[in-house]
């Protein structure tokens, strides 16, 4: 692996628009990013695990649950800080991105919508601190894009529930303490709760064989009549519109991570370009290069416009869902096709782990696929502005 | 122990160099700044350090005006307790000294810490002439620093091998690679900075002894001459002749 050489580029001034403490914490993370990540990402990559040596300092740089209250243990920050940190842990890899954001959008940010007192007290502190690391659980193996078909389901017994169900591509499984899972109740209604490891019938095997989030760990969580407190559900909210808000604030930090992803594709690319000659000229200088070059900083800058926007809309708490899922979907798809654009730039060097493209290139085809694929988010911006669906 | 560190802002290395006013003042336009490493990374974090290990306080001052305010946002976050800054536009070396060093005669402080120089002008004088307006001992370029009790040994590079300094407080340090490791700002550290003190103190009434004349760039780089490996004459030539290196 080289050197980190890594340049934010900022074609429209976009720092502009910052504040100091939000380019202060930007340019933390990428520091912390480029001295204690960088040099070991394409070896987590290849042998497939995530480092988990890198957890407090995730917590250090703020990763998980920036917005948080600090009450609660979070750092108190705004949404665009909380983006910032997502875009500079997914310049890095969407892995290690995948693991703080699931940490901060789909446990942290439930348990301090939805939970109790009681259990926003136990569990946002150690998750803020990476004491404790948790995982989300949604999809199964037969309901992807449509969980409200979703099979898990609990009995009630007592003060207790009984959970039985299985979920499937859920990152950070093997290893969490805890995990925030979604099941329906005897009436049919869907609702949280706070599973933790230890409750007997309930596993957490590793998937195998992903050629994509490879510094990322993912498995299932399989409920065989595990007992659950009812004291561990969260009372707040009910119904499939619960889960659906926490991928909103996971979408939102997808968002700007992919932004992160495709600068780093075309940082690389520029550099690699300026250096590498053929026919006695860097290959910069000609003009099928410039296109793809001209067209990265564009699509680029386009997107940082986009959520720096949607940032101050979510902010505000005025961003709506289809939004998110413009934003969403718009930059992984740029990312994706930058990496690939990088790829070719890179000529055969590409395709090795001297350079970061092949595997920004292959993570983004999870984050293309993983909260929301970019069919349906296409499909939720058409019926919000035709008002007709046409999931089904 | 009570220590002041000075920090002083400079342009990122990455940026592009260019003058203004007929070449008589750097461009800043575009400019993201900097906290000046040898400060931030050497100075304030043994600074911080020894306040770890001895206790008192560590407070940062910057001669310059309100665009200053973010890097010493950052050494607040890094983890000094307060912060200075001196409202005017430094102007040159002995200036930005008295400003430092009158903050500091009213302030007592057991020992003053700066960089070995910034990575902009590279001047590498201020630390001598605050010690000499205090009228304290000054060890420049110190790798490495102990403290016991009203003492510090210092070590500084010198050709060949290391020099072991030992000096009484009140003292100057200016530090140089080695004396401590870059911290990273964590989250902690950025949300305490929000809430720590930053005066605002008034400058000195201080005339400039220098004036630029100029500056410029350095001659943009030549192409590479290629020699081939089997002729080695033509190199010794070239060395000895054009390059005039031996």
């Amino acid at each position: 692996m080289r050197t980190d050489q890594y340049q934010g580029h900022d074609y429209y001034m976009m720092d502009d628009l910052l504040t100091d403490e939000h380019k202060l914490v930007r340019d933390a993370a990428r520091a912390w990013v480029k001295k204690e990540v960088s040099p070991v990402i394409e070896d987590a990559f290849e042998k497939g695990v995530f480092p988990r040596n890198l957890i407090k300092g995730l917590a250090d740089v703020g990763a998980f649950g920036p917005y948080i209250p600090v009450e609660y243990g979070g750092a108190g920050l705004d949404q665009i800080s909380y983006g910032l940190i997502m875009q500079e842990l997914e310049r890095c890899d969407s892995g290690l991105r995948s693991t703080a954001s699931v940490q901060s959008s789909l446990v942290m940010y439930p348990i301090w919508k939805y939970g109790s007192e009681e259990q926003k007290q136990k569990y946002l502190p150690k998750l803020a601190s990476g004491d404790m690391i948790g995982c989300f659980g949604l999809t199964e193996p037969d309901h992807g894009s449509n969980p409200a078909g979703m099979v898990s389901n609990f009995k009630d017994d007592g003060d207790h529930v009984i959970l039985n169900g299985a979920k499937m591509w859920i990152s950070n499984a093997p290893f969490a303490d805890i995990a925030v899972i979604w099941a329906k109740s005897e009436e049919g209604r869907i609702h949280g709760m706070v599973v933790e490891r230890g409750m007997e019938g309930f596993t957490t095997p590793t998937m195998h064989g992903k050629w994509s989030l490879r510094a990322s760990d993912t498995g299932e969580l399989v409920f065989d009549n595990v007992r659950v407190p009812k004291a561990n559900i969260l009372p707040g909210r009910s119904g499939l519109g619960a889960p659906l808000s926490c991928l909103d604030s996971a979408r939102f930090g997808i968002a700007w991570g992919a932004i992160g992803s495709a600068l780093d594709c075309y940082d690389s690319a520029l550099r690699y370009s300026k250096e590498r000659t053929q026919f006695d000229r860097p290959i910069a200088a000609f003009q099928l290069q410039q296109k793809k070059l001209a067209e990265m900083i564009t699509e680029i800058t386009k997107a940082q416009l986009l959520t720096f926007r949607l940032g101050q809309l979510r902010e505000a708490g005025t961003a709506t869902s289809a939004q998110i899922s413009m934003a969403k979907r718009n930059n992984v798809d740029m990312a994706l096709h930058i990496a690939r654009e990088a790829r070719q730039i890179h000529g055969a060097m590409g395709i090795t782990n001297e350079y970061p493209i092949m595997r920004h290139m292959m993570n983004l085809e999870s984050v293309i696929t993983y909260e929301g694929t970019h069919d349906i988010h296409l499909l939720i911006t058409g019926m919000d502005v035709t008002g007709e669906n046409a999931f089904k | 122990m009570k220590i002041l560190v000075c920090i002083s802002k400079a342009p990122d290395t990455t940026s592009r160099i260019a003058f203004t006013d007929n070449g008589t003042a750097f461009d800043e336009n575009g400019v993201q700044f900097i906290v000046n490493p040898y400060d931030e990374w050497y100075a304030l974090v043994r600074a911080l350090e020894l306040k770890e290990t001895q206790g008192g306080s560590v407070t940062t001052v910057t001669v310059g005006g309100v665009d200053c305010d973010p890097i010493i946002r950052k050494a607040l976050a890094i983890g000094s307790d307060d912060a200075v800054r001196i409202n005017t536009d430094p102007k040159d070396s002995l200036f930005v000294a008295k400003q430092i060093a009158a903050y500091a005669k009213d302030n007592a402080f057991d020992l003053v810490l700066l960089g070995k120089e910034t990575i902009d002008y590279n001047g590498a004088v201020v630390g001598g002439m605050v010690a000499e307006l205090l009228d304290v001992p000054f060890v420049s370029f110190a790798i490495k620093m102990e403290v016991n009790g009203s003492t510090a040994t210092l070590e500084r590079e010198v050709q060949g091998g290391v020099e072991v300094v030992e000096a009484n407080f009140p003292l100057v340090v200016s530090a140089a690679k080695g004396m401590a490791e870059q911290r990273i700002p964590n989250m902690r550290g950025i949300m305490a900075a929000r809430t720590k003190p930053l005066q605002i103190v008034e400058a000195q009434d201080v005339s400039t002894s220098t004036t630029i004349v100029r500056y410029e760039l350095p001659p943009a780089k030549a192409a590479v001459k290629l020699v081939s490996a089997d002729n080695v004459a033509e190199l010794v030539e070239l060395l000895h002749k054009e390059a005039k290196v031996i």
